[in-house]
């Protein structure tokens, strides 16, 4: 099964994986922005920090987002991805347990509706 | 209102996203999980968080326009610059961490463009983070196969007798374009310069500003 999964992650005419995208057939450049909402500046600095800390590596993070899969890259946004895969770094780092996020995350949700009102510092 | 809204404005003037007060999503609500957590276990501080935010956001590219103007006054800097664009840009007094970077040179026959194939890897110490077309999949994919097209989407016409070379980027290897000075400068100062400088000149999908 194992094997079976890793074969599924790679394209399956030229054994790239998905997220080598040089050289592929793409349209338009959309060139609309966004300026960073804080919530993503915030996925960002942890990022940094706990590289600067050695939680993890930019490989890590690589890894996790790579194997998260093309469907994640269209469905997702980029701070999205990133705090999947910050998180699942930290996990396997055993920074905490898994049991400890899904604890803290009802207790965020239950403060209120909207992001300011999650914050503890809200 | 939140406070954050005052504490964080957009450096561009661009109103943020309004994700502060639209219903919170799943990786919001993960992002404040995670980020407490961190802090409760001692690995690091709010201050530090805010810190880094603050550093973050005083990086743009204004820095990258000081490092190319400087090029352009100081042959030295610039032969420094070449040779080793991070510890260069570190005589300015930017902090590029371990990374290598590489300055290529534009001149009258090359045109030089960077991107990241695989990723998002960006020059962010020396121009802040990428704009959201950088990560897209069609600027990955397309500007390794066909440059001059993509450089036509952004406005840039070359001649076809320059040079177009694409440098892909990696975590640990990234790019930044000194574009060539333009023409009618002689008299400006190195600010005065460093006004011309563009974000894109320095990604390759622009030029620098004409003097006025």
């Amino acid at each position: 099964m194992k094997g079976r999964l890793k074969l599924s992650l790679m394209s399956d005419i030229d054994g790239r994986r998905w997220h080598d995208m040089g050289g592929q057939p793409a349209g338009d450049i959309p060139m609309e922005g966004h300026d960073f909402a804080l919530w993503e500046k915030r996925v960002d600095a942890l990022m940094v920090l706990c590289g600067g800390k050695g939680l993890f590596t930019v490989d890590g993070l690589r890894r996790a987002l790579e194997d998260m899969g093309e469907e994640a890259f269209e469905k997702h946004s980029y701070y999205e991805r990133w705090i999947a895969s910050v998180n699942q770094n930290l996990i396997e780092a055993g920074t905490y347990t898994l049991e400890e996020l899904a604890l803290k995350m009802q207790e965020v949700a239950e403060r209120g509706p909207s992001y300011a009102e999650a914050q503890t510092d809200g | 209102m939140p406070h954050d809204h005052h504490d964080h404005l957009s450096p561009s003037g661009h109103p943020f996203r309004p994700d502060n007060d639209s219903p919170l999503t799943y990786w919001q609500q993960m992002e404040i999980a995670v980020r407490e957590l961190l802090i409760e276990k001692g690995v690091m501080t709010p201050a530090e968080i805010a810190a880094q935010i603050d550093a973050m956001d005083a990086r743009n590219p204004a820095n990258g326009a000081a490092v190319v103007a400087r090029a352009w006054v100081d042959l030295d800097f610039k032969a420094r610059l070449l040779a080793d664009a991070a510890a260069a840009s570190r005589e300015m007094g930017f902090d590029i961490g371990p990374l290598n970077l590489i300055a290529v040179e534009n001149t009258e026959r090359v045109h030089n463009l960077i991107v990241c194939t695989l990723c998002s890897c960006y020059p962010r110490n020396l121009l802040g983070l990428p704009p959201d077309w950088y990560k897209t999949r069609e600027y990955r994919s397309r500007a390794v196969r066909e440059p001059r097209t993509v450089l036509r989407e952004f406005g840039v016409e070359l001649s076809d007798d320059m040079q177009v070379r694409v440098h892909d980027s990696t975590a640990d290897m990234r790019y930044i374009v000194l574009p060539a000075r333009p023409a009618g400068t002689a008299d400006l100062t190195e600010a005065q310069l460093a006004e011309l400088v563009t974000r894109d000149s320095m990604i390759g999908t622009g030029l620098p500003r004409n003097a006025l």
